[in-house]
């Protein structure tokens, strides 16, 4: 079980630019961070780093157990979701066909979806084909991975930009419950999250 | 196991759902098997002569069709991020991708190209060797082409690029392929050319993949 990630000196390089050097960051169980700075700071690219999608420069992505540090391939692949600004939502599919195929290829069951998608207030919306959904139901798609494959480190980039006020205030609660779990939320935000959360900027 | 048959059931369903990706690639094939001979004249005895080899050819040029797109939405909407995150590594994923595109269009082209041949003529004796030349040509085709669609990512004019890409890759099925039909149909030993495209498919099935998560890792940093 994932206990906390750890940053070490991560340097990230897009192109010719660099957006950051030297960055620290320990993100432990229970906790939830946000990430701030201004656009283009590298928040997105800091995400991508810690999934492993990104290579850094220099520095490296710790995952720390209960009995110390696990190999991080092993951890990536069984222990964080990234939810990220494109939803990976096909727009030819049906809601339920595209959510049971996240829940399913991330560790979940069928059973568990349907769970999520009545958490997340998705029941009237799982009938029809994604590219029918507006912005917020898409995200709201999305998000229920989350939920029907419990994993314990949360990268989400801007996950309530797309929703509206009663929705944000639920996502809010199940934030809540999974760090009441031993869960890790690490969000890239411009809005405050609405969980009591440590505040971190990135890029200067 | 269980991720590659829950991969292979989406990627299936993707290529059979709307938009009709099999049909459209039979319908293409039906296209440019029909427009050679308006090209080439349409004096019998000399299509016949060209028959097995046109049927090949399109064959490959349908198959190239469908491939331009296999890692390219993926990679647009996000869902290649989730994909590389799963519980399989980018290897399989991309070999599942490419196994999907022959399922759905690769395997029905293939059958389709006995028909395609007798139109035009060709004499029924290379039916038989035609089958089993298109199914693993169709298999080499799928996994090189899928090679062309990873290198492409994320490039403008993707499409072209792929085409560039990959037809040079095609030429030695091509060749091993209508070799063996030309060798069948003219009484010669035809069991040389079936053999060397078994290996190339063999080869395109290992070593594709390997390659093809390489490039999508790179497309994805």
């Amino acid at each position: 079980m994932l206990r906390a990630v750890r940053t070490k000196g991560l340097s990230l390089v897009r192109g010719e630019r660099r957006l950051f050097s030297g960055f620290d960051l320990e993100i432990r169980s229970g906790q939830a961070i946000a990430l701030t700075g201004r656009n283009g700071a590298g928040k997105t690219s800091l995400l991508r780093a810690v999934a492993g999608l990104l290579k850094p420069a220099e520095g490296e992505v710790e995952f720390l157990g209960e009995g110390g540090a696990l190999e991080a391939e092993a951890a990536r692949a069984e222990a964080l979701h990234l939810v990220g600004h494109h939803d990976g939502l096909k727009s030819t599919r049906s809601a339920w066909e595209e959510l049971l195929f996240q829940a399913l290829w991330t560790g979940g069951t069928e059973e568990s979806a349907r769970r999520a998608a009545e958490r997340l207030d998705l029941d009237r919306l799982l009938g029809l084909e994604i590219r029918r959904l507006s912005a917020g139901q898409r995200r709201r798609v999305a998000l229920a991975r989350l939920l029907a494959s419990p994993r314990p480190l949360w990268l989400l980039d801007e996950p309530m930009a797309p929703l509206d006020a009663g929705h944000r205030e639920g996502f809010g609660v199940l934030m809540a419950e999974h760090l009441a779990g031993g869960g890790m939320v690490l969000a890239a935000v411009h809005d405050p999250l609405p969980v009591p959360c440590d505040i971190v900027e990135v890029g200067g | 196991m269980k991720a590659f048959s829950i991969l292979l059931r989406r990627e299936l369903a993707l290529a059979w759902g709307k938009g009709g990706g099999p049909l459209l690639a039979l319908a293409f094939y039906a296209c440019v098997v029909t427009l050679l001979p308006l090209a080439a004249g349409r004096a019998p005895e000399r299509l016949s002569g060209l028959a097995p080899g046109i049927a090949w050819l399109a064959l490959a040029l349908a198959a190239l069709l469908s491939l331009e797109r296999l890692f390219e939405r993926d990679f647009e909407d996000g869902a290649l991020d989730l994909l590389a995150l799963g519980p399989a590594p980018l290897e399989l994923v991309a070999a599942t991708k490419c196994l999907a595109h022959w399922l759905a269009a690769g395997a029905p082209l293939a059958l389709a190209s006995p028909i395609a041949a007798l139109a035009l003529g060709a004499s029924p004796t290379v039916i038989p060797l035609l089958v089993p030349c298109a199914l693993a040509g169709g298999l080499a085709f799928s996994f090189l082409g899928g090679l062309g669609a990873s290198l492409a990512l994320g490039g403008k004019r993707g499409g072209l690029l792929v085409a560039v890409i990959v037809l040079p890759l095609y030429v030695p099925p091509v060749i091993f392929g209508a070799g063996a039909l030309d060798a069948l149909a003219g009484g010669l030993p035809w069991t040389g050319g079936l053999y060397l495209l078994l290996a190339y498919a063999a080869a395109a099935v290992a070593l594709g993949p390997i390659a093809m998560a390489a490039a999508c890792r790179n497309a994805l940093d």
